[in-house]
């Protein structure tokens, strides 16, 4: 319903907050890189959903919340998690199935949790999670803390009846919650337009009577400006926000996607307006920050990464009967 | 002690739980004041009493009112959600057997989902294939949930309030004649413990186990038998999953024989899995194979004519037991 291209061109993240932004993209874009290269080498088994391309979407949100707001998210949800905060042990340790993973190995990439950072769900059933996240914010509003919850989800997600049961409820009960969706043009390996029966589809939250934008996800000050505004409204209780957030995923549904549904030349056109890019561009065009500041806290999150990485293979796997705990809180006979 | 109806008993559980701590909340179909309080009036008062924050009346949106319990739970609150009829879990599925199953083991215990689902059903009403199904064999197949199905206004009362306070999701299966039934109950406090089954009557030459409904039933052929010198003895299981194996082996093991009687569809059904508990732990000691009474594997039909013919009777109970004792 609203529109967010008549905001002043002064209505915008400063250095600090658009170097966090980038802090965070790289903290993804790197462990991306990482994970797929181990993945590919054959070091590590797991299924993986890279979300690279969509990192933006996540750290200009991230920028926007604190640390007890609460993420849900999806099996293509490593951005959202580790923009959130959730440290790069506790996910390595996971992916790689150890007792030292944010779940004890038993989640995996499809359901990490981190409660203390506010990540409480993720799912593997594609929109699933916004159901989850009304409930979430519901409690919050009972208990009246200002706590906002965000739901992440993709295009696919908005043609599950769950979206729409869940943006019903959360507009009839007013919920400080924020619906996302990463639009990124493909439901697994279905285009957009052959799936999606409208073109935009933050215009579905006008049958839910909540404002619904649709921005440039990949843009660092226009996603910063969606989310800033959709946490205000929540925070101060006035209801949830539909945000849509445009994207492109660089590689594929899954790990060896092979494209093929896809136009020639599609993915090429995507990656040649690399969102990471264009912000280290911004930052530097700005001066918020040098070619050569960036380049270090690269080479510095690298070093992370690899230490989270080395963690995670020398990690024992948990022992055999840890598959049956945490079945039941309490004792079953 | 006081008579009242099963509803009232579970509306007694549900009020009591809510005064004595705040995370209690109440969510479903029609659940508050302005709506009914409830299609059989179980939530009647509460959101008068509680406020219209802690019971909510919903849309007729299972998926969301099942996924917002389960997001409601992990945030630490107790919900008790209502699926209206049992039929309309089918709706919620996803949320209650992905989610609030699993969530508590696939998060390495990091969350956990105290949520309790209380739903309504049960032939004999000519309600047909879609308002009547016993579907507590599903549910029990899933790890991670508790399945509790209580047979008295008392058993009402107790079962749900230990639900409320569980720590792990549970689903409440209410049968809608018996929550028109009347009994004693008990004023004030009543928690009954989950996973433990009730013997009900003490015997020796046969045991008869079951739950819900049919308890009716049972209780008067095991009276019955009793005064021809056969001494059955009841068990109600009283919660399904998880099931009371040592209660049910103890006792088999003194009697040899046993009986299984359900509503449910017999075949892959909760006899089935007793059944195959007592032959793999008592295999040699029986003296007669066990006997399942359940539904024939059809839908329920409409037409009373019909429901009748498929559903338990006394006789078809009393021929299951004197089958066992040759």
């Amino acid at each position: 319903m609203t529109d967010t291209t008549a905001h002043a061109a002064a209505d915008e993240p400063d250095a600090g907050a658009l170097l966090d932004i980038y802090k965070r993209a790289a903290t993804i874009v790197l462990t991306d890189e990482k994970l797929r290269a181990v993945i590919r080498s054959g070091r590590l088994s797991t299924p993986y959903y890279s979300p690279r391309g969509q990192e933006i979407i996540s750290a200009a949100m991230a920028v926007n919340l604190r640390k007890d707001d609460y993420v849900v998210t999806i099996y293509r949800g490593m951005h959202d998690h580790l923009a959130k905060g959730v440290p790069l042990k506790d996910l390595w340790a996971e992916y790689a199935g150890k007792a030292a993973g944010s779940c004890k190995g038993k989640g995996g990439p499809m359901h990490i949790t981190h409660p203390d950072v506010g990540v409480l769900v993720t799912t593997g059933i594609v929109g699933s999670g916004l159901p989850i996240a009304n409930g979430l914010a519901w409690a919050s509003k009972i208990r009246q803390e200002d706590r906002v919850t965000v739901t992440n989800f993709g295009d696919g997600a908005s043609n599950i009846g769950a979206f729409h049961e869940s943006l019903n409820m959360a507009s009839l009960w007013k919920l400080p919650v924020i619906f996302l969706c990463q639009n990124n043009r493909y439901a697994e390996h279905t285009r957009y337009d052959k799936g999606t029966s409208i073109e935009r589809i933050s215009d579905r939250a006008v049958s839910y009577s909540m404002p619904g934008v649709t921005v440039n996800g990949n843009d660092a000050i226009e996603m910063w400006r969606a989310a800033r505004d959709a946490v205000a409204r929540a925070r101060a209780g006035e209801g949830p926000t539909l945000i849509e957030a445009n994207t492109f995923r660089f590689h594929g549904h899954h790990m060896g996607d092979s494209g093929e549904y896809m136009a020639k030349g599609e993915l090429e056109a995507a990656m040649i307006r690399d969102p990471f890019v264009a912000l280290r561009q911004l930052i530097v065009a700005r001066g918020a920050a040098s070619d050569a500041d960036l380049t270090a806290m690269e080479d510095a999150l690298r070093t992370e990464i690899d230490e989270a990485a080395a963690y995670a293979f020398a990690a024992k796997y948990p022992e055999p009967e840890e598959a049956l705990e945490d079945v039941y809180a309490s004792a079953v006979s | 002690m006081i008579k009242v109806t099963a509803a009232e008993a579970a509306r007694m559980a549900i009020e009591e739980a809510m005064a004595a701590d705040p995370t209690v909340i109440a969510l479903g179909e029609e659940v508050a004041d302005p709506e009914g309080g409830g299609i059989r009036k179980v939530t009647k008062g509460l959101s008068t009493r509680f406020g219209a924050d802690r019971v909510k009346s919903t849309p007729i949106s299972e998926q969301a009112i099942m996924g917002a319990a389960v997001g409601a739970a992990i945030a630490g609150m107790r919900p008790v959600a209502e699926i209206m009829l049992m039929n309309f879990m089918t709706l919620a599925l996803d949320q209650l057997v992905n989610h609030a199953a699993k969530i508590r083991y696939m998060s390495g215990g990091a969350t956990s989902v105290p949520l309790t689902v209380r739903t309504m059903t049960g032939a004999g009403r000519s309600l047909g294939g879609q308002h009547s199904d016993m579907v507590e064999a599903w549910l029990a197949h899933t790890p991670g949930l508790k399945v509790v199905v209580p047979s008295t206004p008392a058993d009402y009362k107790g079962l749900l309030y230990s639900c409320i306070f569980d720590d792990d999701p549970c689903v409440f299966v209410e049968n809608s004649i018996h929550l028109s039934a009347r009994g004693d109950v008990p004023v004030g406090l009543h928690a009954i413990p989950l996973g433990k089954a009730h013997i009900v009557r003490p015997g020796a030459d046969v045991t008869i186990i079951s739950y819900g409904r049919p308890m009716d039933d049972v209780k008067k052929v095991a009276e019955s038998l009793g005064e021809e010198g056969i001494s059955v003895e009841v068990i109600d299981l009283r919660t399904i999953s998880p099931l009371d194996e040592a209660a049910i082996l103890n006792s088999v093991a003194k009697t040899k024989r046993a009986v299984i009687v359900h509503e449910a569809v017999r075949s892959f059904g909760v006899g089935a899995e007793i059944a195959a508990r007592i032959h793999e732990h008592l295999f040699g000691e029986l003296a007669a194979p066990v006997q399942r009474l359940g539904m024939p594997y059809t839908p329920v039909p409409f037409s009373s004519a019909l429901e009748k013919t498929i559903l338990w009777s006394p006789e078809k109970i009393t021929a299951a037991i004197r089958k066992t004792l040759g």
